[in-house]
């Protein structure tokens, strides 16, 4: 016994060490030099450093231009506000239809249980990409889903609430752009919400029929608030990717459609602007922090209760 | 045991039912676009025009596709393999000891990448490493560096996955083969490893396909004449519908379905021995 622990306490050195050695090198330090080179200034050809040596003296030349910038022109923060709403739609959507949709899997045949949970998994086996790349073709003119909405003039009512430009016109709207979006990260909705409501002790609902509950209030009062924990992590888990999206507005969204990820890539890819580039970054960062922080609590606490 | 649910049981059924299917219907719809219209032979995309096998045929000798996809399995395979090490060297961590200076930090240094927007993650990667080669001559941007971006992203879902399967483990099943004379290495090698077998596959194939996937890490971390597939589908599908871009998709999705197969009647096999063994070894023991 006291071999294995001591073994254990010889490994734990590098059974902790590289890994976290790893992390620090390719993702803390990286954040640093983004923070770094947002307070830079473009030169010539390239980032001019923050620290020169001038004279013989170190010097350090934080420049607030790039954040000046963001603040002067409001089409970021315009850019911002709607990448947040776009992904609280996503993730109100994916919570709407994720949280009913587990819930019967969760209540089905326990035989069944598992071939449901793998369906569910398949999709994000097969290409993301190429899934988003599919949506274009059904939403296009005279693709499956247009057909279906057009035939049906829900195409109108799209229209009327302006979440289409016109009828007829799915794709590069608003529309398309939730679509996809619910699309991609309904999963990572349910598979939380899932194992969640899967280990719930269902005689507490028993017990709750027993002293006179209807079945619905036994839901809002005892299931609901027992699958927090599944509705947050779930939540996280859609919303916070969402915000800095940048493939599925690329592929399915328009010029409505303002998101954030596609402005870093413009700044980066087609301006060329590193330390607007990493601004834009950093208050992104700022932005999902608080969410970001509030997953990790909740992925901690799952991971400390499973032990 | 009575089952309640918050409606009239009939009812409840149905719902359940219905909302079920439709939920399939959603996910796996596009798949079917998908793989229909790449026989159409027509090339305006979505007006059906009979069946066709040229997508396939212009596939094979699309070499901007294949060398592409060469590449990209290549990356993938080496993603996937640092990925279970670093990943289940960061699960250990997580689960064996409980407590260790800056252990929240590194469990948030491991979750965030599950959730960071991949354009952050892609960017200050990209501007580090161009800081280190401006400071040491290397690396230079190509298939390295996105090996390097994917493995982040491999790492923190294969910690998830080799952790979740650690923590249902039976810690007291190590200790008897301690007490047993079993060494250190012998009791992870023969003890740990095969119980979390599966975990480990399944993380390997994960952290493959997403490697396979990735658009965002790759755009950012390639170089000149390390273009992925991905890249190459992603090209493509920005300027519109691409009847290639169904093939490959269908090829693909083919792999996939088959691939999932053999793994599940493999597990189901050996799941199976492994309760005959079990049974066996209780019978000799009785």
């Amino acid at each position: 016994m006291k071999t294995f622990f001591g073994w254990l306490r010889r490994g734990r050195t590098s059974v902790i060490g590289v890994p976290y050695l790893w992390l620090v090198v390719f993702f803390l330090f990286p954040f640093l030099v983004v923070f770094k080179i947002s307070v830079s200034e473009m030169g010539t050809v390239s980032v001019n450093d923050v620290l020169s040596i001038k004279d013989g003296v170190l010097q350090l030349t934080l420049r607030g231009t790039s954040y000046a910038f963001l603040t002067q022109d409001d089409l970021y923060f315009k850019t911002y506000l709607s990448s947040i709403k776009y992904a609280a739609i996503t993730t109100l959507l994916c919570l709407a239809i994720g949280y009913p949709f587990s819930y019967f899997m969760a209540r089905a045949k326990a035989t069944i249980q598992p071939a449901l949970l793998m369906l569910v998994m398949l999709p994000f086996w097969t290409s993301f990409l190429l899934r988003v790349y599919a949506w274009k073709g059904l939403l296009d003119e005279n693709g499956w889903v247009w057909r279906a909405l057009t035939a049906l003039h829900l195409d109108q009512s799209l229209a009327y609430f302006e979440l289409i430009s016109a009828p007829g016109k799915l794709m590069n709207t608003p529309f398309s752009l939730v679509i996809g979006m619910v699309y991609t990260y309904l999963p990572f909705m349910i598979l939380p919400l899932y194992s969640n409501l899967a280990k719930m002790d269902l005689r507490l609902l028993e017990a709750a029929s027993d002293l006179g509950a209807t079945p619905w209030k036994a839901f809002w009062l005892i299931t609901v608030p027992l699958s927090k924990a599944g509705i947050i992590a779930g939540s996280m888990l859609v919303f916070i990717p969402c915000v800095g999206e940048f493939v599925i507005p690329e592929l399915l969204g328009g010029p409505q459609t303002l998101m954030i990820g596609r402005v870093l890539w413009d700044e980066f890819f087609s301006n060329n602007d590193w330390p607007m580039a990493s601004t834009v970054a950093v208050v992104m960062i700022l932005l999902i922090i608080v969410p970001l922080a509030v997953f990790n609590r909740y992925q901690a606490e799952a991971q400390e209760k499973a032990a | 045991m009575k089952r309640s649910t918050p409606f009239g049981a009939g009812f409840a059924r149905g719902f359940g039912r219905g909302w079920l299917g439709a939920g399939y219907v959603f996910l796996y719809l596009p798949i079917v676009a998908l793989v229909v219209y790449s026989f159409n032979d027509s090339p305006v995309p979505n007006l059906w025009k009979g069946f066709t096998l040229k997508w396939y045929v212009k596939l094979a000798s699309d070499g901007e596709m294949l060398g592409g996809l060469w590449l990209s399995l290549k990356i993938a395979f080496f993603t996937a393999c640092s990925s279970l090490v670093l990943g289940t060297l960061a699960a250990f961590a997580l689960v064996k000891y409980r407590r260790f200076s800056g252990r929240t930090l590194f469990s948030g240094m491991v979750n965030a990448p599950l959730v960071m927007p991949e354009v952050i993650i892609g960017l200050s990667l990209l501007l580090m490493l161009v800081s280190v080669q401006r400071a040491l001559g290397f690396p230079e941007r190509g298939a390295m560096t996105i090996w390097f971006g994917h493995l982040l992203l491999g790492m923190a879902y294969a910690t998830v996955v080799v952790q979740a399967r650690l923590q249902g483990l039976n810690p007291q099943l190590e200790e008897a083969a301690m007490d047993l004379g079993a060494k250190p290495f012998q009791v992870f090698a023969l003890v740990t490893l095969p119980m979390i077998a599966q975990a480990l596959m399944s993380a390997w194939l994960l952290t493959f396909t997403l490697s396979l996937d990735d658009v965002v890490l790759s755009a950012f971390l390639n170089g000149p004449g390390s273009t992925t597939m991905p890249l190459v589908i992603f090209s493509r599908a920005r300027l519109g519908l691409n009847p290639s871009v169904n093939a490959v998709a269908t090829v693909i999705i083919t792999l996939v379905a088959i691939g999932t197969v053999v793994a599940s009647i493999w597990i189901a096999r050996a799941e199976r021995e492994r309760a005959k063994a079990i049974a066996q070894a209780q019978r000799d023991d009785g």
